[in-house]
């Protein structure tokens, strides 16, 4: 018997409900069944079941379904609340690790929330973006070389290698594996679409994704699935990844059932095989090792490629980033606490890390005071939710950000927060060949160009408000913006002024 | 065979040179990085100490080091051929996927962690005397043999095999190896095991000049994995 | 003496400026460009004016010539102890002024004609020029009350809070004369009250007038103290003239290349360049993205042998120039280039992003040689 009670209730309005069966077609997890009884046929729920997806919910053709919070309650606690009881259940039950998905959902600070914008009055125009030019592309590099000349006095116009991009914003990783072929292929469609990368995570690159290289960020993980010459030489550069922000400290896991035939073939690992990423890069020990790996990556792909190193935002983040600026490194990306995954550790996920925005802030003044800013580009994630988090973390230091659960959530994604099961009823996070099949990747491409186009017009209009007609000076502008609510040690964390100073 | 002089010469300079080259024979090695990062088919032959990163993504090929090898060699190599007349650091064949490592000395810790194998990809290494601690540390697949020349008590250190979840380990000892993770499986080598390693054992032999009989001879212990999945019962859903 | 900045609070300001440049390097008394400047008083409130002249000094023109504002007569004892120690001073004196009813509140003015001290400068390794920005940054950041406003070689600034007319009738620039003179009025939008606030900014013989507002300046001043810079005055000329002279004098561009990264094309305008022209654009560009400027600016650059005025590339400020001979005028209205010289011509308006350069014949032309060339005339238009 489990002393785990459900979390959500199934309502159905039975004057709306025509017993077409839908709901149960839809849900993987098996919540809805149509049973026969004395009196005809009946729908029942089983509510133990549900994950509160909504898949039901928005394929309900009379529109009878909805999902509920159960208000079934302990008795009321400040201290123990009812998750927690919960997860002792759970654990006393099973003697397992809590394994939670997705980003943190508990109640710490967002200081993007904090942050307030600028924008122009008298002493300077605001520009209107939908008739003057207002540029977003940004390059992402190493930067300020010496200018060297040749013999005819001419600037020789040879720059370290860099990724060129139409906006300031990329899709971060997520693997094949954790996230379905469907879903990889929406992304990769997006960015072409769009003029710049998704990032094929630690899993390797599926054959048929091959073509779309120019657009394709490839990681190097400590597990080095599918990497290899192509791989490498098939991106537009390539990312070792010495850490996440969910789970930082933590390997990765993706279970034997989820290594079906083809991810096993772009993982380049036989089918049902866990494929374990471990905790740190074992040829990584120290800083100066990380140098290596960045060369080693370099030499084997010619110096063509730039080289991104991703790590999770952390207590002595701004140290570890200058280490970083000096390893060779022509990009640094930031992942944050809130940052998603297809399954980590619920302690750790909840726990480990710290927000994004004050591990930006504070790298971007360490690199600066060392004079290495141009050395590397910045590139933040975890958790850019909507435009204003972009122009938010641009202003505080960053040249573009990666996003990733909002990208899903244009996909379809209902932050149910139960990738882990791979039972996503709605074809992300999953290799069930059924469901893959509900996320038709035309349209999904079609959404995350709509989302990422309306951001850059929102981008756009924030940008003509403060009189900036080109991204490149609103990076690290962080006169443009001013907190409110926060204490002194903040701001000056943030590097920003108080609303009213 | 073209022959390079590596004095004063730095890791990118030499690189570059060697790119230009399909044989190549290089001479006063000291110390360079990354020497055949990433080639698909050449032939390297190598006096002196090569540094870090030798052979890192190599997609075939042969190199041969007539000295010992530094740290992290063979990382992440694909496939190609790699003999090294003399001993090799930490973490070698590190994430390997294919082709043959062969260490005529004793090999560093870590060595072939995480080595993984794929479809017609088997990768193999073959080491002459004895390895460090965390020998095949993750091991998802592939062969690692340890030959004890020197028939030492201890041939592979502690935690051998530890997250192993795939491919091989076979060691050439007379007691059972000790300080093994309870998840691997432990036995002597039989028949087929014998068979799946002379091959490799033949060409170490052909290498080095050693007598491939009398390491036939010798009792081998096996080590495998007991699940693919050794983590399936660690989690609850939350 | 409350110096701008102090307590972290910037002061936007509109402005009036105005040069005169002759390419034959005959002088031209202060008086003409003092007179210009009386034409465009509605765009100035009193609160700052200045001048900068090229080619005043011809019998120091081999040493540096430092203006400095004190505060007290502790900071001049302060400052000239330092200078003592770190340089040769062949001549000190007050600079000349006369009273004026509506200049107030005048600070200590003083001028030393320097060289660096000889041993000191073999010790430091640096070039003579780093070694005396580098003392005229450290007066400026360190002793308090001293204020070095001008260290250039043959030329000076002038400068105070007041209308411009009254600042160059203050120090008696009728008595001065050079090949080169440009000319600024602020209109701040607070009270600064502080005379090292008012335009020209310089850094060595470098000077920027300026109109207008940065909004990249933020961005533009974070970049640039990377380098050794302060922007201790929070003002956009400070951040304009530190970007000058970090890509002229330390990465070694010419300043229509210097113009093309702080006024760069926009992508589209790169995009349809030739390819020589596109290809240099495009790597300026992303060579040095932390010295892009938006918002509103005209300014006018002077330096030893040339002068350079510029637009923001959306062109949102106002400049027109003249020539007459071989004299080369520029003001933010055309009454002031007609009060100069009634009979100049080819009047210009010149191109958001478009530099108008003028050197003196002789000397090494900008570009010298150079992949962008100059502006042909259309090519930065958008």
């Amino acid at each position: 018997m489990s002393y785990v009670y459900a979390d959500y209730e199934v309502k159905r309005d039975l004057s709306r409900c025509t017993l077409c069966g839908a709901c149960v077609k839809q849900c993987f997890n098996g919540v809805h069944s149509l049973i026969d009884t004395e009196n005809g046929k009946k729908l029942v729920s089983d509510e133990s079941k549900c994950v509160n997806c909504h898949r039901c919910v928005s394929f309900c053709p009379s529109r009878a379904i909805k999902i509920v919070r159960s208000d079934l309650c302990f008795r009321k606690n400040d201290n123990w609340s009812d998750s927690v009881i919960k997860e002792i259940y759970k654990q006393a039950e099973s003697g397992g690790v809590l394994l939670s998905s997705m980003g943190c959902p508990e109640k710490y600070p967002v200081y993007f929330d904090k942050i307030l914008i600028n924008a122009s009055q008298v002493t300077n125009p605001s520009i209107d973006p939908l008739r003057e030019p207002m540029e977003t592309k940004v390059t992402l590099g190493k930067r300020n070389r010496d200018i060297r000349r040749g013999k005819n006095g001419h600037i020789i116009c040879d720059s370290s290698p860099r990724l060129d991009l139409e906006l300031p914003i990329m899709f971060s990783a997520m693997s094949y594996g954790s996230i379905s072929y469907n879903a990889h292929k929406s992304l990769a469609l997006a960015a072409t679409k769009l003029g710049i990368c998704y990032n094929t995570g630690e899993g390797g690159l599926n054959k048929d994704f091959f073509k779309y290289g120019k657009n394709t960020i490839v990681q190097v993980a400590s597990g080095r699935f599918g990497v290899y010459k192509d791989y490498l030489e098939a991106g537009a550069a390539i990312e070792i990844k010495m850490g996440q922000g969910a789970k930082p400290g933590i390997g990765g896991h993706l279970p034997g059932a989820k290594i079906t035939e083809d991810v096993s073939m772009t993982r380049m690992i036989p089918v049902g095989t866990d494929a374990i990423s471990p905790a740190p890069h074992h040829d990584i020990y120290s800083i100066e090792d990380l140098k290596q790996l960045v060369y080693a990556l370099k030499e084997a792909t010619e110096y063509k490629k730039p080289i991104i190193v991703k790590v999770a935002a952390v207590h002595n983040i701004a140290a570890i980033a200058s280490g970083i600026a000096r390893s060779g490194a022509d990009i640094i990306a930031i992942d944050g606490f809130r940052g998603g995954t297809g399954a980590a550790p619920t302690r750790i996920r909840d726990n480990v890390g710290i927000p994004v925005e004050l591990a930006l802030a504070a790298v971007d003044s360490r690199l600066r005071e060392e004079g290495l800013r141009e050395n590397v580009s910045l590139v933040v994630g975890g958790s850019i939710r909507s435009s204003a988090d972009v122009v938010k973390a641009i202003a505080l230091g960053a040249d573009a950000v990666y996003i990733a659960t909002s990208a899903l959530i244009a996909l379809g994604c209902h932050l149910c927060r139960n990738c882990q099961s791979g039972k996503c009823n709605w074809g992300i996070a999953t290799q069930v060949p059924e469901l893959v099949e509900r996320l038709d990747p035309e349209k999904g491409s079609e959404r995350l160009v709509n989302l990422l186009t309306a951001w850059d017009h929102e981008i756009k209009e924030f940008m003509g408000g403060m009189g900036i007609n080109s991204i490149e000076a609103l990076k690290g502008n962080r006169l443009m913006l001013r907190g409110v609510g926060l204490n002194e040690k903040e701001l000056s964390i943030l590097g920003i002024k108080h609303a009213g100073e | 065979m073209k022959k390079i002089d590596c004095k004063n010469l730095d890791f990118a300079a030499l690189n570059s040179l060697i790119r230009e080259e399909k044989e190549v024979e290089l001479v006063n090695c000291t110390g360079q990085r990354f020497i055949g990062a990433g080639t698909e088919n050449k032939r390297i032959k190598i006096t002196g100490v090569p540094g870090n990163g030798l052979a890192s993504f190599m997609s075939g090929g042969e190199i041969t080091v007539f000295g010992n090898v530094q740290d992290q060699a063979c990382d992440t190599m694909n496939d190609g051929k790699v003999v090294v007349h003399g001993m090799a650091g930490d973490a070698a064949g590190y994430a390997m996927r294919g082709g043959e490592i062969y260490i005529e000395g004793k090999a560093g810790y870590r060595t072939g962690i995480h080595m993984k194998e794929y479809g017609n990809k088997k990768p193999v290494i073959v080491i002459g005397e004895t390895s460090g601690s965390f020998l095949g540390e993750y091991q998802a697949g592939g062969l690692i043999v340890v030959l004890n020349s020197q028939n030492s008590p201890k041939p592979v250190g502690f935690f051998c095999g530890t997250g192993m979840h795939g491919g091989k380990i076979v060691i050439r000892t007379e007691t059972k190896p000790q300080n093994v993770s309870p998840k691997i499986n432990v036995r002597v080598a039989g028949d087929d095991d014998l068979a799946e390693i002379e091959k490799y054992v033949g060409e170490f032999c052909k290498y080095f000049s050693k007598n491939k009989t009398e390491f036939m001879n010798s009792r081998f212990y096996v080590l495998t994995p007991d699940s693919k999945n050794p983590y399936k019962e660690l989690y609850v859903q939350n | 003496m409350n110096t701008e900045g102090e307590r972290g609070n910037r002061i936007p300001s509109g402005c009036a400026i105005a040069g005169v440049f002759s390419e034959t390097g005959e002088n031209i008394s202060g008086a003409i460009i003092t007179d210009a400047m009386r034409t465009m008083r509605e765009r100035s409130n009193g609160l700052g004016g200045g001048f900068a002249g090229y080619g005043i000094y011809p019998q120091y023109k081999d040493y540096y010539a430092f203006h400095v504002f004190y505060a007290d007569k502790e900071a001049k004892k302060a400052c000239e102890d330092y200078l003592d120690e770190k340089f040769e001073i062949i001549n000190l004196s007050k600079i000349p002024v006369r009273k004026n009813p509506r200049i107030t509140d005048e600070p200590l003015i003083w001028r030393y004609f320097v060289m660096p001290d000889h041993n000191l400068l073999r010790d430091s390794q640096l070039d003579e020029r780093e070694y005396v920005a580098r003392r005229v940054i450290k007066i400026n950041n360190e002793i308090k009350g001293a204020y070095v406003f001008s260290s250039g070689k043959n030329m000076g600034c002038f400068k105070g809070v007041g209308y411009p007319e009254d600042i160059g009738d203050y120090y008696r620039l009728e008595e001065y004369a050079g090949y080169g003179w440009t000319a600024h009025g602020r209109y701040p939008t607070n009270t600064p009250g502080w005379w090292g606030g008012a335009h020209p900014f310089s850094l060595l013989d470098l000077t920027v007038v300026h109109n207008g507002e940065i909004s990249s300046y933020d961005a533009n001043r974070r970049f640039i103290e990377m380098f050794g810079y302060k922007c201790t005055l929070l003002t956009d000329t400070e951040v304009i003239t530190y970007a000058l002279d970090f890509l002229v004098r330390k990465k070694g561009l010419t300043m229509s290349e210097a113009a093309a990264v702080i006024a760069a094309p926009f992508w589209t305008t790169i995009e349809h360049m030739p390819d020589e022209r596109r290809v240099v654009c495009d790597y300026l560009r992303k060579e040095f993205p932390g010295l892009l400027m938006t918002g509103p600016f005209s300014i006018l650059v002077g330096w030893n042998g040339g002068m350079m005025a510029l637009n923001d590339r959306l062109k949102l400020r106002s400049m027109v120039t003249a020539k007459s001979g071989a004299r080369t005028y520029f003001a933010s209205e055309e009454c002031a280039i007609r009060r100069m010289d009634e009979n100049a011509g080819g009047l210009l308006a010149p191109r958001g992003g478009e530099p108008v350069i003028v050197t003196l014949k002789g000397e090494k032309s900008d570009p010298p040689i150079t992949n962008l060339n100059c502006f042909a005339e259309g090519d930065i238009d958008l």
